[in-house]
């Protein structure tokens, strides 16, 4: 079977490096993945599985989603219960608001707020807390979902971000799927219905990146296992 | 639980094949860069760092079609260096698959350039390189000069003034060289990384002179280093990634199990 994939393409960064990751994971599934990079409604609304990445200053992300109308399609895709993953600064854009660039609205289709590193200077060491958070993390898993399938709990996943949804901002804090350590807890991954959202790069994330690109592949968009 | 430090190889390539220069004079030949980066992220390199010498001179579309080849078969960050100078250039090599650029003599020459291009691109993928050399005119106080054109030409700029206007204008992370070190396998100059660590807010890769394992956790211990890039001691398989990281594991690094350990 076919799977169509439409990475959204707003303009904002480098979506070469999932759309590769992707097609590499089809290859060894030996699946038939045919992927599209694009803003255009039509072709979004015809792929079976949706990626919504993201990279750079959410003010300049959040201007280019409204220009092309990024999130009616999203809404579309929501209530036709496609698979979502949201990635990065994708899934910063999917809270309610953003204190970057001096607080920016943001697509507010899960209720959380992203706030600054900078405001929690001080690691457990007492250290300063470099910024962006860049590189290798643990990720804690808060709840069985098909998307962390086959992948061991507190794998290491790839980061680089300055901004983060702490803990707190998530309403309700049942959708947070992952969690990481840095200077405080906050949110890795959140999981609403349809939609899996990761502030880490699983397309950087080598092995344990690679496997949720798989799961996702596979994923049918409900949040339970799917019958086997 | 918490960020592992990162051990980087660096691939320098000339004309698409990697090679490393001893103080970047004498220079040998360390393979196929694909292969190269390809039985890295297989080690359990955690990011890799290609640095093209000849860019400066010579044409791009090489290390273009180089970076491609790299970035559909390795999936951990890579960054990509040598003669980034203009939007396009980064724009070209974001496409290519790089994930970072590193800046050197066009941020000097242009410091505006990496406002730009932070504000393009985000601060997330912009690396300001900074070869630096130590200078012995004032006795009394340790200072470091920015150098350009893989050492051979001398800016004037204070190394710590100069990475902190980097930061402030975008820079996301710094490389930062020693080229008193670099090729000399005697280990970082770990006075010069820990004054720019502590002068800045973002992560510091500290390089040159790595010559054996003890060189890296000095790095990130005594020089507060965020990541450590090295290349002749592995291109020459002196030392495995995974030998590096069991060894700076047990100097209590925090580090990323490489995939084929767990």
């Amino acid at each position: 079977m076919l799977n169509k994939i439409a990475i959204i393409d707003y303009g904002m960064g480098n979506l070469h490096s999932v759309a590769k990751a992707l097609d590499h994971v089809g290859k060894q599934k030996e699946e038939k993945v045919e992927i599209f990079i694009t803003s255009n409604r039509r072709i979004i609304e015809d792929a079976d599985r949706i990626v919504f990445p993201g990279v750079g200053a959410i003010r300049d992300c959040m201007a280019a989603i409204n220009r092309l109308g990024i999130g009616p399609i999203i809404d579309d895709c929501i209530d036709a219960e496609k698979p979502i993953l949201a990635i990065c600064v994708g899934m910063q854009a999917l809270m309610t608001t953003s204190d970057e660039n001096g607080g920016v609205d943001c697509l507010d289709i899960i209720s959380g707020r992203v706030e600054n590193f900078a405001n929690r200077s001080l690691d457990d060491q007492g250290k300063r807390l470099k910024v962006p958070h860049m590189g290798w993390n643990e990720v804690s898993f808060d709840a069985g979902h098909p998307l962390w399938a086959n992948i061991k709990n507190l794998s290491r996943f790839y980061f680089v971000h300055s901004y983060y949804v702490p803990i707190v901002a998530i309403n309700p804090t049942s959708q947070i799927a992952g969690r990481t350590q840095y200077g405080e807890s906050f949110v890795a991954a959140v999981a609403k219905k349809n939609i899996f959202a990761t502030q880490f790069h699983p397309e950087k994330s080598q092995s344990a990146g690679l496997l949720m690109l798989k799961n996702f592949l596979e994923w049918n968009g409900t949040e339970g296992y799917p019958e086997p | 639980m918490g960020l592992a430090k990162r051990i980087i190889p660096c691939l320098d390539c000339e004309n698409g094949r990697v090679v490393k220069g001893v103080q970047f004079v004498d220079i040998r030949d360390a393979g196929d860069p694909v292969e190269v980066a390809r039985k890295y992220c297989e080690a359990g390199a955690d990011e890799i760092t290609f640095l093209d010498i000849t860019a400066s001179h010579l044409g791009r579309q090489t290390t273009i079609e180089t970076v491609k080849a790299i970035a559909s078969q390795v999936f951990i960050p890579l960054t990509v260096g040598g003669g980034i100078r203009t939007l396009l250039n980064i724009q070209d090599m974001l496409n290519a698959g790089a994930d970072k650029v590193a800046i050197n003599t066009a941020a000097v020459d242009n410091p505006d350039f990496v406002r730009e291009a932070a504000e393009r691109f985000g601060s997330q993928c912009i690396v300001v390189a900074v070869d630096a050399k130590r200078v012995d005119e004032d006795n009394d106080s340790l200072r470091w000069e920015v150098f350009t054109h893989g050492g051979r030409k001398r800016t004037g700029k204070d190394v710590i003034k100069w990475v902190r206007e980097m930061v402030d204008l975008g820079a996301g992370e710094i490389l930062l060289t020693s080229m008193d070190r670099d090729g000399t396998k005697i280990g970082f100059d770990l006075e010069l990384n820990c004054a720019v660590s502590r002068s800045v807010s973002v992560p510091i890769v500290a390089s040159g002179g790595v010559g054996n394992l003890q060189h890296l956790v000095d790095g990130i211990l005594i020089g507060e280093a965020d990541a450590v890039l090295a290349a002749s001691i592995f291109h020459f398989q002196e030392y495995s990634i995974q030998e590096a990281k069991t060894f700076m594991n047990k100097a209590g690094i925090e580090v990323r199990e490489s995939a084929s350990a767990e």
